[in-house]
């Protein structure tokens, strides 16, 4: 019997939200949450014999202390798979899950798997190095994210001639693999063009990589600029007015600053759900640096600071949403003549 | 958002913790931040050395975009 290993954060590992998202690595026997669905679809070819809990933010602000931790915990054991996830829309769990599988697959040599949402930006950034499988985009997948990724391991396992990555369900890596087909290039190249002129559906052997860049923006004249803060970091006034959501936001809010020095606690706070409040709620400027961008303003760096700051929560928000509040907020301050943004992401 | 601010025109810089996300997604001016729940503080260290911490970065930040750039560049901030 193969044995796998599975990795997980605090949050599926049963350890806390967000108030434990600096919990650091460890190494348990057995299975834990996701971990115990995943084994009994494993059984009996493969065993999951240990499970990896690090949280969040601990690999993503100590990366390489948390990636020396985990391969460190792996030298100490045997194991012929590696597993992650499922991540969903989780940046930084998804992040975790696939850095750690690319190291792991690069230091053992074994195969790794995970799974998560397309617009998770792991995906784009990891999808050629390992298999990632398209998951859903919350927990509510899990029955069927899991029970995906453990066919496919399955077949690993035992040595299954393996499917294209749409067959079976992963991200191309963009790897091709040679097959025989009784058509013959020219044959199927003329199909294909008569199938367009027709207006027929068609699939392209060959598809061409999206790349969406926005040419960089002009260096400003600081002294005579006007700088606005925009941020994903969900900071608000105490209360929330425009009742923005704390996860998967839709709406954003623009909230008067002039005349304030810094933000203070308790009249300004954080509404986000994806990192423990308590610092941001405690002083705001740790999100939205007003306080020192004022003295920055006062000591005459910088011409002044726009009236307002604009702000949402940038948790399991889609693309689409980000993209449409992005192009709002850009109208507004082209209509307020703002020169430059800072913006704070978390 | 960075890109959509950034394709209205507007000169722009992303404070990001997970400066490797940024890039993927496609900002082009970026400074590293301290954390996620703080990105520019740290309760460790004491009020005058988090301040300090904050203007230099906030500091680094309006330098890149007094800064012409040719590629997509991370700025490197000191503490």
């Amino acid at each position: 019997m193969k044995k796998a290993i599975h990795y997980i954060n605090q949050f599926f590992g049963q350890i806390g939200g967000e108030d434990k998202a600096d919990f650091e690595p460890e190494i348990r026997e057995g299975v834990i949450g996701p971990g115990m669905l995943l084994k009994s679809k494993l059984a009996p070819e493969v065993d999951v014999t240990h499970t990896i809990i690090c949280g969040d933010n601990f690999f993503g602000s100590n990366e390489q202390e948390a990636i020396e931790r985990i391969i460190s915990f792996l030298r100490g054991v045997e194991f012929d798979l590696f597993v992650a996830g499922p991540a969903f829309m989780a940046g930084r769990y998804g992040f975790a899950c696939a850095k750690i599988c690319k190291v792991v697959q690069e230091t053992f040599n074994v195969p790794v798997v995970t799974s998560m949402y397309v617009e998770n930006p792991a995906v784009e950034m990891f999808h050629k190095d390992l298999y990632i499988f398209s998951g859903g985009d919350s927990a509510g997948a899990m029955r069927h994210d899991v029970p995906a990724m453990a066919a496919f391991i399955k077949k690993l396992a035992t040595g299954q001639e393996l499917l294209s990555a749409k067959e079976e369900g992963y991200f191309p890596r963009g790897i091709r693999h040679e097959s025989f087909t009784d058509q013959l290039g020219a044959d199927r190249v003329v199909n294909m063009l008569l199938q367009k002129l027709r207006g027929e559906e068609f699939v392209t052997e060959m598809p061409m990589p999206k790349i969406d860049r926005v040419a960089i923006a002009p260096t400003i004249d600081l002294k005579n600029a006007t700088i606005a803060f925009v941020t994903s970091g969900g900071i608000v006034p105490v209360g929330n007015p425009d009742r923005i959501q704390s996860a998967s936001a839709t709406k954003w809010g623009k909230y008067h600053i002039e005349g304030l020095d810094r933000l203070a606690g308790g009249e300004f706070q954080t509404i986000h759900a994806g990192f423990d409040p308590s610092f941001a709620n405690d002083n705001p400027n740790v999100i939205v640096p007003l306080d020192v961008l004022r003295e920055y303003e006062k000591e005459g760096r910088i011409g002044r600071i726009h009236e307002y700051i604009y702000s949402t929560v940038g948790t399991g928000t889609t693309q689409a949403d980000a993209a449409r509040m992005g192009a709002e907020i850009a109208q507004q301050l082209r209509d307020a003549n703002v020169s430059a943004v800072v913006l704070t992401s978390t | 958002m960075v890109k959509e601010i950034e394709r209205a025109g507007i000169t722009i810089v992303q404070m990001a913790n997970l400066v490797s996300i940024a890039k993927t997604v496609g900002a082009n001016r970026i400074v590293p931040t301290v954390s996620i729940p703080h990105p520019l503080g740290d309760p460790n260290l004491s009020k005058e050395e988090e301040w300090k911490l904050r203007k230099h970065r906030v500091g680094v930040a309006l330098e890149s975009l007094e800064t012409g750039l040719e590629e997509p560049t991370v700025f490197e901030v000191k503490f």
